[in-house]
């Protein structure tokens, strides 16, 4: 299992070439919003879902897309897809 | 109101230069910018040699952002928006980070095709049932309107924002749609340009017309021949041009340079009717379109200096000599001073018009005419019409006042703009 902080720094990492709010991804916490707080243009939050799944080797489907709108849901997203692949 | 339209800015990303300086000094010098290419022959095409223009990352990476060049591939788009940008700070012009963006500027930057590659590469993941995989800029790259999207948005402009597309008259156009928007006063200043793609999947449909030259795959440099009795057929090639058009107040208003003006000019189509087709030009309309143009800008056929012609080095270039003299009603060594870009770059397509008229326009403003090369060997058709003398080899010093530019395209589409020295 990975640790949570882990994956938030993994989650910086993937994040950071689409953030516009450099300063709001040093603030990065679990409520982190991606659209709101971290001025992420919304249509690249589809290529953001894809550096993730190539980075946890998951995939993630379109339900579980809608949902990953902030670094919490990110995480439980994550999780869940790693958990069902060990 | 009788607006008068004048260019105030230029850009160029050529196969024989990028940027205007390096531009300038290859077509005065008579450099080619033709090579051979490696891909065309794995692929084994016919004609394996081209123009392309040299793009270096660290050089994309003063117009677009490392997240813009994710998962890019559109050579089209890459060109456009370098010539585009490189236009309208040429013309003194800059990028604001305004919360309203500029209602009186627009642009019109035509394409035949937008991102090619990025398209095959597409259709290889939807085949491969990858769709979900695209990323979120396949539609930005491989929409044609993508390059004037992306420039758009760079300049923040609030005008029209738009692509025409016309085969190999797109570019000269958009200088005329350009121009008109101005004229009527729907626009003070418009972007105006045009773009093509490079690689085989934009070629490849030429060469299997076998309408591109094969006989010089080992001396490229020679390959591209205008006018030429030993022309075999045209070079592919590609690029992007652009032209930043303005009405003449607000130019002078802010103190712009002003490169020249547009007295006028004509787009027509010869609706593929008596000698016209989808690929060969109905004469009557080529003739009508260069009539018309002179017409519209009120000057007399003697006035014209200088021509810069479409002239693609096939069995055509011949013809077009012909419609010239016969619109004009010159011949002999009473003909306007001619000469083909092509010789140097190829035909760079939908990028051709306005790549030509870059040339064009420095050509006026600095008051030369460039060489042709590989055209010592005249065609004895156009020698027939024309005298010799009025087709430089070697670079000459004239103090043009009007130049005619003409390109013509599949469809059987004509454009011909005519540019004169700019005089208060």
């Amino acid at each position: 299992m990975i640790q949570k902080q882990e994956i938030i720094e993994q989650l910086k990492e993937i994040i950071k070439p689409y953030v516009n709010d450099k300063l709001a991804l040093n603030s990065l916490t679990e409520t982190t919003d991606f659209i709101n707080d971290l001025k992420i243009n919304s249509a690249n939050l589809v290529d953001v879902v894809l550096d993730i799944e190539e980075k946890y080797n998951i995939v993630i489907d379109n339900e579980s897309m809608e949902r990953m709108v902030n670094v919490q849901a990110a995480i439980e997203i994550i999780e869940t897809k790693v958990g069902e692949k060990n | 109101m009788n607006k008068r339209v004048v260019i105030t800015g230029l850009g160029v990303v050529a196969p024989n230069g990028v940027g205007l300086n390096a531009f300038t000094h290859a077509i005065k010098n008579g450099i080619s910018g033709i090579k051979h290419d490696a891909e065309l022959e794995r692929l084994q095409f016919s004609c394996q040699i081209a123009g392309k223009p040299e793009i270096s990352n660290e050089l994309s990476l003063n117009y677009f952002s490392e997240l813009e060049l994710r998962n890019f591939n559109s050579s089209g788009i890459l060109y456009g928006v370098i010539a585009g940008m490189d236009a309208w700070k040429d013309a003194g012009l800059t990028v604001e980070q305004n919360k309203n963006p500029d209602w009186d500027s627009g642009t019109i930057f035509g394409s035949g095709t937008s991102g090619i590659d990025k398209f095959r590469e597409s259709i290889y993941k939807i085949d491969d049932f990858q769709t979900r995989r695209l990323g979120s800029s396949a539609v930005a790259q491989t929409m044609n309107s993508g390059v004037s999207a992306y420039l758009g948005g760079k300049l923040g402009l609030g005008n029209q924002v738009s692509t025409n597309s016309s085969a190999c008259t797109t570019g000269t156009e958009s200088i005329m749609m350009a121009f008109e928007r101005i004229k009527s006063g729907h626009a003070n200043r418009i972007l105006a340009g045009s773009t093509s793609d490079s690689g085989p999947y934009i070629w490849g449909g030429f060469d299997a017309m076998r309408v591109c030259t094969f006989k010089h795959n080992n001396s490229p440099e020679q390959g591209s021949r205008p006018m030429s009795a030993t022309a075999s057929g045209f070079v592919p090639g590609s690029g992007a041009g652009a032209l930043v058009i303005e009405e003449l107040e607000t130019a002078l208003a802010r103190g712009a340079r002003i490169y020249a003006e547009i007295l006028g000019g004509n787009i027509n189509s010869g609706g593929q009717r008596g000698l016209g087709t989808m690929t060969a030009p109905n004469p009557v309309a080529v003739q009508k379109c260069i009539i018309d143009a002179v017409a519209s800008s009120g000057i007399h056929s003697n006035d014209i200096d200088v021509i810069n012609g479409h002239l693609t080095a096939t069995s055509k270039d011949s013809l077009e000599i012909q419609n010239w003299s016969e619109a004009l009603k010159r011949k002999g060594d009473n003909f306007p001073y001619i000469n083909s870009l092509k010789s140097m770059v190829g035909h760079c397509l939908s990028g051709a018009g306005s790549i030509e008229s870059v040339a064009s326009v420095l050509q006026v403003h600095h008051g030369f005419i460039f060489p042709n090369i590989n055209c010592t060997d005249v065609h004895p058709e156009i020698s027939s019409i024309i005298d010799e003398a009025r087709i430089p080899q070697k670079l000459v010093a004239n103090d043009i006042q009007i130049l005619a530019k003409a390109s013509f395209g599949f469809g059987d589409v004509n454009g011909c703009v005519i540019f004169r020295k700019f005089n208060q």
